[in-house]
This record gives C-alpha cells, structure tokens and sequence, in this order.
C-alpha cells in the first residue's frame, strides 16, 4: 500500500498530508491520556506498536502471484481504540520511508491516512459491531483486524485513481484496475494477520488481563 | 488450553502464507510474486503515460541485500520487544506466585 515517492501530484500529497495531521495529533492525545489514567498500559502500547512493525516488514506471496505486506494496526485500535495507531503507524511509514525507499515523505500523508487512519477505524469498528451481534471476542479481533487490512489496501487504490482517473471512464475505472493489483493480492494476507493478531490478543489478555477490560463485557471505550 | 489454541492459529497462519508459493509454480521466465507497489507503479505507466514522480527519495538502500537487512531489522526489532515483553511479564507473574496464568 506504499505509494511511491513523487508518485501522488502535489496537491494530492498535500491534500492527503492535510486530511492525516488531526488524527495523528488527536492519536498523541488519546495515547496520553490513556498512559496518564493507566501507566501500566505504555507497555502494552508497546507491543501494539511492535507488531505493527513486524507485520510491516513482512512482505508476503499471494495468490494472485504477486508479494504485499499486512499493516499490523488493527491489534491496537482494538485494544484502545481507532486514533492511537494514527501517530504510531505514522512513526512506521517514515522509518519505512526514510530508510528503505518505501513508500515517501511526499506521500506519507497518503500512505499514513490508509494505514495509519482507515485501517485502525475499520478494525474498531468491526470488533465492536461483531461484539454488538454477540460474536465471541477472537472471532471479532480476526475481523477487526482482517477487514482492517483489507480496507487500507482499497484506500490505497483509491488514492491512486483519484490522482490518475484512466482516460476512458475516469476514477471508477482505474480504481478497478489498482484495487485488481492491490485489494486481490491482499485477500490472504488480511486472512493472515487476522490469525496472527488473535494470537498476540489472547497473549495479551493471558499475562494482562487485569488491565485489559474483560472479555465478557468490553467496557474499555 | 489457550496456548494450543494459539498454535493452531500460527500454524492456519503459516498454511496461508504457504499456499500462494504451492498454487504457483516457478515460472521459467518472468517474475513471480513481486511487490504490490511496484505493479501499481506499472499501471500508472500506462493510466497516465507522461506522469514523471516529482521527488525522489532521499535515500535507496544501495541493493537488495542492504534492502532485505533493514526489512529484516525492522521486523527484528518488533519481535524482540514483544518477545522480551512477554517474557518478563510471564516471569513476573509466575515469580508473584499467580501460576494459574502461567
């Protein structure tokens, strides 16, 4: 879901850049407060923030024949909520822009607004809907966090045919042809991380349950 | 009863990551499974043939072999702070004598 350096014209790069800011300054605040209420939470934090940076780095094989990597934000915004993964996945776009060449400081507004925006608000809101229609936790944190990653791709494709709207048939058309290349490829790999973000959930309410709201009744938010 | 079901988990996930490479076979020529991004890069090409990116990174990891060890350092770096993570916590409960969690 990287877009390119230089590959967004400039008023989209700023656009998206504009559209990025508040959530990320909202995300600081949320963490803040969350760490001021409950200061055993900053190490838990820390591992939503971890596994974000593992999955990020994890460029998979996909069906379609093609390799993309999960995003690994969805474990966080379950756990505290949609505007926390905002500044963190924003510190893992631009270590993944400034030391690898992927993704891009011009485009980072762009790539912090599917990733880092979308995909967590999407996995929020899935695991509490799912919780809502009486579906046990771990099949909703799989969904949160599977759909999550899926929607961060579809963002993306998006992004990308709003800048480069094909001749013949405009945006729809080539969002059909980038969500081809990215929400397809991304099918097993949102399959992937939903497990994996299962896994580190039931870990964490294994050795921080009394921290975590109870799985019964999730009174967190 | 919950570690195994996290084994399973792994291993679902570990079959899922596998599948892909069995489905596909090695192509004698051409690429296979290369990266997302740089397809849509491709299909920029060809939506709007004259579009040039405006600014270049500011730095490219020199090869593939740099670029692998920072991808590697990276997911290094996670893992280790999760790992570590846990580990001391599961000490610390079991040294609290809470050993129904451990």
């Amino acid at each position: 879901m990287h877009i390119m350096e230089g590959y967004l014209p400039l008023a989209h790069a700023v656009g998206w850049s504009l559209a990025s800011a508040p959530f990320v300054a909202m995300g600081l605040r949320a963490i803040g407060g969350r760490i001021e209420a409950q200061p055993e939470l900053k190490m838990v934090l820390g591992v939503s923030a971890a596994f974000t940076f593992v999955l990020s780095a994890l460029k998979l094989p996909s069906v379609t024949g093609s390799c993309s990597h999960p995003t690994g934000t969805g474990l966080g915004a379950i756990l505290f909520g949609p505007l926390v993964m905002a500044p963190l996945g924003a510190i893992v776009l631009l270590f993944q822009a400034l030391l690898l060449a992927h993704g891009g400081l011009s485009t980072l507004g762009a790539n912090v607004f599917s990733m880092a925006v979308v995909g967590p608000l999407a996995a929020w809101g899935v695991y509490k809907g799912a919780r809502w229609i009486g579906l046990p936790a771990g099949l909703g944190v799989f969904l949160g966090a599977a759909l999550g990653d899926l929607l961060t791709y579809v963002t993306t494709s998006f992004q990308l045919a709003l800048a480069f709207p094909s001749a013949q048939g405009g945006v729809l058309v080539s969002f059909q042809k980038f969500a081809g290349i990215f929400a397809f490829t991304q099918l097993p790999l949102a399959i992937c991380e939903g497990l994996l973000t299962v896994v580190i959930y039931n870990l964490l309410h294994q050795f921080h349950g009394h921290l975590l709201a109870p799985r019964k009744a999730e009174v967190s938010e | 009863m919950r570690v195994s079901r996290n084994y399973v988990l792994v291993l679902a996930a570990v079959l899922v990551m596998a599948l892909p490479l069995v489905l596909h076979p090695r192509p004698r020529e051409g690429a296979l499974f290369t990266g997302a991004d740089g397809q849509a890069k491709d299909a920029i090409a060809i939506l709007a043939p004259g579009y040039q990116p405006w600014i270049q990174s500011p730095w490219k990891p020199p090869s593939g072999e740099v670029e692998s060890l920072l991808f590697a350092l990276q997911a290094a770096l996670g893992a280790g702070f999760i790992g570590y993570h846990f580990g001391v916590r599961r000490e610390r409960l079991r040294r609290d004598g809470d050993s129904s969690r451990c």
